[in-house]
């Protein structure tokens, strides 16, 4: 009984924040609910049995990911946003379109059909402990992907000083 | 123990409130917040088959999904900030200039 009254809390919370994301009118505002959500988001990995993954998700989205998303927001200086509509004039379409396609997963969601389960088990899991042998698999049999995500960083390093930077 | 149906049911409510609001929302910025809000919720889906299906894959696949979402956000804003020195908006009607 207690895992579904913390679940119902955490996917009412998660709802509500994401909605008040959307809706705010200023945006320094919406990123704080969104880190509020993102706090959420970890106490659920937690509650999935994964914590490294809730530990990566504190450390990277509440704190580096958002924390650039507050600077760029306060370096801009937007007062005149907060006295526009912050909607465009077609939302009640947008809204239909994504109600409906809501609606489609929903349908389908009854006729979910779970696959056979693999080896890595919840006692495996802990008497390993998560990260150690979440590291075993990202370095052996994913280690390709790794290097190209390395990748994939540095040219996100070079290609945001490039657009940033100023003509001389 | 909660059905793993609840999981993809919460996971595709943020992900269209998401998807949603990268539509109807004007603010350059708020719509780069809602990309985060949907890769988000697929991180959730992720991890709740990884947990029921006693897989890892799914865990992994949550790793290079941040490694993506943070790249995406600093590439982004910087976008984000060379339009404003140019143009001075962040709202996405008034960009118009490759209209047709």
């Amino acid at each position: 009984m207690l895992p579904v009254i913390i679940f119902i809390y955490f996917a009412l919370a998660m709802t509500t924040l994401s909605i008040l994301v959307i809706t705010r009118r200023n945006p320094i505002h919406s990123v704080l609910f969104m880190l509020a959500l993102f706090f959420h988001v970890a106490a659920l990995y937690l509650f999935l049995n994964a914590e490294f993954l809730a530990a990566v998700q504190v450390i990277l989205y509440a704190g580096a990911i958002l924390v650039l998303f507050l600077f760029v927001i306060t370096m801009l200086n937007l007062k005149a946003e907060i006295f526009t509509d912050p909607f465009i004039g077609e939302w009640p379409v947008s809204l239909a379109i994504g109600s409906s396609l809501l609606l489609l997963i929903f349908f389908t969601l009854r006729d979910f059909l779970q696959g056979p389960v693999g080896t890595y088990t919840i006692e495996m899991i802990q008497r390993e402990t998560n990260t150690k042998i979440l590291g075993r698999v990202l370095y052996t049999e994913y280690l390709f992907p790794f290097e190209i995500a390395s990748l994939i960083l540095l040219i996100a390093i070079v290609g945001a000083m490039v657009l940033a930077k100023k003509k001389s | 123990m909660i059905p793993l149906e609840w999981y993809i049911g919460l996971s595709s409510i943020i992900f269209m409130i998401g998807a949603v609001g990268f539509m109807i929302r004007r603010n350059l910025i708020i719509m780069l917040v809602c990309v985060e809000l949907m890769l988000n919720a697929v991180n959730i889906s992720l991890v709740a088959f990884s947990h029921y299906l006693q897989d890892l894959r799914g865990q992994i696949f949550v790793f290079f999904i941040i490694t993506v979402a943070a790249a995406e956000a600093a590439i982004g804003l910087a976008i984000l900030v060379v339009l404003v020195r140019n143009k001075g908006v962040v709202h996405t009607d008034e960009i118009t200039e490759m209209k047709g």
